[in-house]
């Protein structure tokens, strides 16, 4: 071995230690301690846990409230993340031309991911009040945006979509600036419209942003919490049609104590997001394009 | 052309107004309720939109209530550790994995992006063992635990650290820097911008983070603002102004550092998702 490649095997670790060190208690341990505890039914005060094998899984994927849980997660996740995406897609192309006002544009779109979820939530519940919100005062309405079973999974997902927009917003603006300047010119000059420029020219230069956003996006609404545990209540009728796995999760865990039933239930959610990783993973081949 | 041109804007700032009233609505009416008297923010006939007196009873109430300078204390703390310990060993770790080369790199380096795949949630409750069996529960170190290290980090300084030219290093080892020197001195400077964009990044995940907080540190001495407003909706339930006043007073620090640094922000942003 060259004394350069001793001094850096000795820096290298030297330099990764701390981290290595880090995440192996805080995270590579957690894990498989958490797939070990979910074996385990949580002995009384939290001790004496009882090794039950998988009944743990066996309990949870016959049980109504995660079957439930599961489908909410789901559905949270199809109506937040594509709309989210396509909406704030929209407002970058927009805000990508030369305007008045752009950057004034694109400080507000960027509020909401300063302002505490707590807060955020608090408004909206608050809006959507049936008897003094906002909105059903100002069109005249009577919608129980967040009692109603049918419908408060979407006023959620409202709310997820408001609250993000900004952040894919700045992804995806500074995507399009990577775009070069001459496409465009070279495409007006044949003629092109710029709706077929988006989608023959913006679109598939910046499909590894958009993949990037997708990914992050679709982790981050299978973990909807904030928004569902600040908005429902605990007697909200609609609540079972509402709660996520993680608002399962924190409720077994941290509520009821019961850590076994809490530990299955992520690591389901951690065997679905493995599922959807690997889906994305395939599909990507056939639209994402790295030049 | 010139016509349509301007037409074409019309259309496209009456699209980013409307979209910009959507997302402006909530804080006004925020405000606008804070400064009301629970009669008036729950008169339906007629609808009341702006106060008719601007009232500061339902700060007063929750300034009284809370101590607001407790919550930003803690929080504050958090976000300083997080940032501090976040950017001092992503920066170390970054340069060991992007420029060096070392038996164990491949394979530690895949402890970081396993960390980066893991839903969060699947590592809260071992962590909540270990601190209660440490006895830790209700301080700062509580708060800041399960943030020391982050894979997130390291894979953004690990890329900002491969864009750079290779002939810097050997300058620097032509000069007679050791490996530590050529990091500290010549390499680690120039990543600066990823140090501020993780900074960012950390900083407005661990103001928003709230079941860890909740979990952790339920002392009110302890708390942080997020959960602390979370636990106010139970005790104020129907006295909009008061939580409306108390959903200011928790938001507007952050959001007063956010519109002097704007560029910082977003760029920052920018910056840590452009990487990945």
């Amino acid at each position: 071995m060259s004394h350069r490649a001793k001094s850096e095997l000795a820096w290298g670790w030297f330099f990764i230690l701390p981290t290595i060190v880090g995440l192996v208690v805080l995270n590579i341990y957690p894990i498989f301690s958490t797939i070990f505890q979910s074996f385990h039914r949580t002995g009384d005060f939290g001790m004496n846990n009882v090794w039950i094998g998988l009944d743990n899984y066996k309990k949870a994927l016959v049980d109504p409230k995660i079957q439930q849980s599961i489908w909410n997660t789901l559905k949270y996740m199809i109506s937040e993340v594509p709309l989210s995406i396509a909406i704030s897609l929209v407002l970058a192309v927009l805000l990508n031309k030369k305007i008045v006002g752009r950057s004034a544009y694109r400080m507000i779109f960027f509020l909401p991911m300063v302002a505490a979820p707590a807060a955020i939530a608090m408004v909206w519940k608050w809006l959507y009040n049936t008897d003094y919100g906002l909105i059903n005062n100002v069109f005249n309405i009577r919608v129980s945006w967040y009692s109603d079973p049918n419908i408060s999974l979407y006023s959620i997902a409202v709310i997820g979509i408001w609250s993000i927009i900004g952040y894919n917003l700045v992804l995806f603006l500074a995507g399009l600036q990577e775009v070069p300047r001459d496409y465009y010119e070279a495409a007006t000059i044949d003629g092109a419209s710029s709706t077929s420029q988006f989608f023959n020219i913006t679109l598939p230069l910046i499909s590894p942003t958009i993949y990037f956003v997708f990914v992050t996006r679709i982790i981050g609404a299978m973990q909807v919490f904030d928004s569902i545990f600040l908005v429902m209540d605990r007697t909200n009728p609609a609540l079972n049609k509402v709660q996520s796995l993680v608002y399962l999760f924190y409720k077994y865990s941290f509520e009821e104590g019961n850590k076994g039933a809490g530990a299955t239930i992520v690591v389901i959610l951690l065997l679905i997001t493995l599922i959807i990783t690997v889906l994305q993973n395939i599909g990507q081949k056939r639209w994402v394009h790295y030049n | 052309m010139e016509k349509t041109n301007r037409k074409v804007l019309v259309l496209i700032h009456a699209v980013l107004i409307v979209a910009s009233v959507t997302m402006l609505v909530p804080f006004l009416w925020m405000i606008l309720t804070a400064f009301k008297s629970n009669t008036e923010a729950t008169s339906v006939d007629p609808f009341v939109i702006f106060p008719s007196v601007w009232r500061t009873d339902a700060f007063e109430t929750m300034v009284e209530y809370f101590s607001f300078l407790t919550l930003y204390k803690n929080t504050l703390l958090l976000i300083f550790w997080r940032i501090f310990f976040a950017v001092i060993t992503a920066t170390m770790a970054g340069y060991a994995f992007g420029r060096l080369n070392f038996f164990g790199k491949n394979l530690m380096f895949s402890l970081v992006l396993i960390q980066m795949m893991v839903p969060a949630q699947v590592f809260i409750i071992p962590q909540y063992v270990m601190i209660s069996s440490l006895k830790l529960t209700n301080t700062i170190a509580a708060l800041v635990f399960p943030g020391v290290v982050t894979a997130f980090g390291t894979f953004l300084l690990r890329q900002s650290y491969m864009g750079l030219p290779r002939e810097l290093e050997e300058a620097a080892r032509l000069d007679g820097c050791n490996i530590g020197q050529s990091f500290l001195y010549v390499m680690a400077p120039l990543t600066r911008s990823s140090m501020v964009a993780l900074g960012i990044f950390t900083a407005i995940f661990a103001y928003k983070d709230l079941m860890w907080p909740m979990i952790v540190n339920p002392n009110k001495d302890m708390m942080t603002l997020a959960p602390a407003l979370a636990k106010l909706q139970g005790q104020f339930v129907t006295k909009y102004p008061e939580l409306m006043a108390a959903s200011l007073i928790a938001i507007i620090p952050m959001v007063v550092i956010y519109l002097i640094f704007q560029k910082q922000f977003i760029e920052g942003i920018a910056t840590s998702g452009g990487k990945l």
